[in-house]
């Protein structure tokens, strides 16, 4: 089905879960921005830059989408840079600063291998525009993937301080993964009619795709669970995003139509 | 005034060049992916190579004033996601061109393998300078979305490969 297809209420959930999938990919794209001109050698600084660009790339498209499935004239730019953080709907785990090379392939790592798994199942979406999306999305995220894994491999079996600083990266980021797989009733009507896919499906591919990494790494998924953080989805976030959507909204807000 | 033809257009965009990779055009690099008209309006319909790639606003404005300077009344570009944009939608001729330009052909698009362990022989790349086969990635990832980093021990030079996906 095409979106011109769907009763308004189906399009005000629809809008709400295309926020949270772009989202998601327009502040980790903001985060990962920060590594623009840091990273550890010259190839690093340059894969990293990649990867945020096709993260902002999809996040363009997903809240292109979302606006218009909104049908209220607002589009990428304006729900990206004209909104405040309550209104944001990304997951915790992406607002989370940048921290050293380790944090940031690990967190890369579990991201894009949620990633791999959602947009795979999205691929075959009943709504058309998402599906055809969807397929795009997941082409570019197994470069991401394999990216990222690769580094947790080589630091996680790698030296005594390298294992460290993944392990405690590992350690803070674990409290995070719960709310990726975490379903609700704006995803539930959607899952009825075959639009989105419930997240709670999506843990036992990723969990199976993490392990093999692990593995691989020497690394142990954390003993003990800590207690999950949550609440994102629904406008409750840390204090980082405020912080953050300042100076990345700071230009548009302050000069408004600016163009370049 | 007369309609163009569609051929005469397809010719026309055969003219509009990558402006990050300006050797290979917009057909041979398989993106126009329809042309036809509603009524007075030429739709050129294109696809992404990569989501985020910051060339194609460039690409598709470039479509539109080359069909207009050259006759054609009206011109609105269409974008679509599926089917997603593969390498191997890329000519002979655009393949020939890179290779000219000195970027490594893309050879065919494999599925990935996700969980690199035990590793697929990578493919090997030849050279575009001395067609060495003694070549190593440096980086999956290079100069713009489409590129990975290649070093040749044959010439010593590092050269870019376009990735296959």
């Amino acid at each position: 089905m095409k979106i011109s297809e769907l009763d308004s209420a189906i399009r005000t959930s629809l809008f709400e879960y295309l926020l949270r999938l772009g989202d998601d990919r327009v502040v980790l794209g903001q985060r990962m921005g920060d590594w623009c001109g840091h990273g550890p050698t010259l190839e690093e600084d340059i894969a990293l830059t990649n990867i945020t660009l096709d993260t902002v790339g999809h996040a363009a498209t997903l809240l292109h989408l979302a606006g218009e499935v909104e049908g209220r004239g607002r589009d990428e730019d304006a729900l990206a840079y004209l909104r405040d953080a309550i209104d944001f709907r990304n997951c915790l785990m992406v607002e989370l600063p940048r921290g050293d090379f380790g944090f940031t392939v690990v967190r890369q790592f579990l991201f894009s291998a949620y990633s791999h798994v959602l947009f795979q199942a999205l691929s075959t979406s009943s709504c058309e525009e998402l599906a055809a999306i969807a397929q795009k999305i997941e082409k570019e995220v197994r470069y991401h993937v394999r990216y990222s894994s690769d580094w947790v491999v080589r630091l996680g079996d790698g030296t005594v301080e390298s294992k460290d600083r993944v392990n405690d990266a590992l350690t803070l980021l674990w409290g995070y993964t719960g709310e990726l797989f975490e379903s609700d009733s704006v995803e539930g009507k959607l899952v009825g009619l075959g639009i989105a896919v419930d997240s709670s499906t999506l843990r036992p591919p990723w969990m199976e795709l993490v392990n093999q990494v692990f593995t691989l790494a020497t690394l142990a998924v954390p003993a003990t669970t800590p207690s999950m953080l949550t609440g994102a989805r629904h406008g409750r976030h840390s204090e980082h995003l405020g912080h953050m959507l300042s100076e990345m909204q700071i230009l548009p807000r302050s000069h408004p139509g600016a163009i370049w | 005034m007369s309609k163009l033809t569609i051929a005469r257009a397809w010719e026309l965009l055969d003219e509009v060049k990558d402006p990050e990779v300006p050797v290979i055009s917009v057909v041979d690099l398989g993106i126009v992916r329809d042309l036809r008209y509603v009524g007075d309006c030429l739709e050129v319909v294109v696809t992404p190579t990569y989501s985020g790639c910051p060339a194609l606003k460039v690409i598709e404005s470039s479509i539109a004033e080359h069909l207009l300077a050259n006759g054609v009344a009206k011109v609105e570009i269409k974008n679509i996601f599926a089917p997603p944009w593969t390498t191997d939608w890329i000519t002979e001729t655009g393949r020939a061109a890179l290779k000219a330009y000195g970027i490594a052909p893309p050879g065919a698009a494999a599925i990935e393998q996700l969980v690199p362990f035990p590793r697929r022989p990578e493919p090997i790349i030849p050279c575009p300078f001395c067609n060495s086969a003694s070549t190593q990635r440096r980086s999956q990832f290079g100069s713009t979305a489409c590129k990975a980093l290649y070093f040749c021990d044959g010439c010593n030079q590092p050269f870019e490969y376009f990735k296959a996906i």
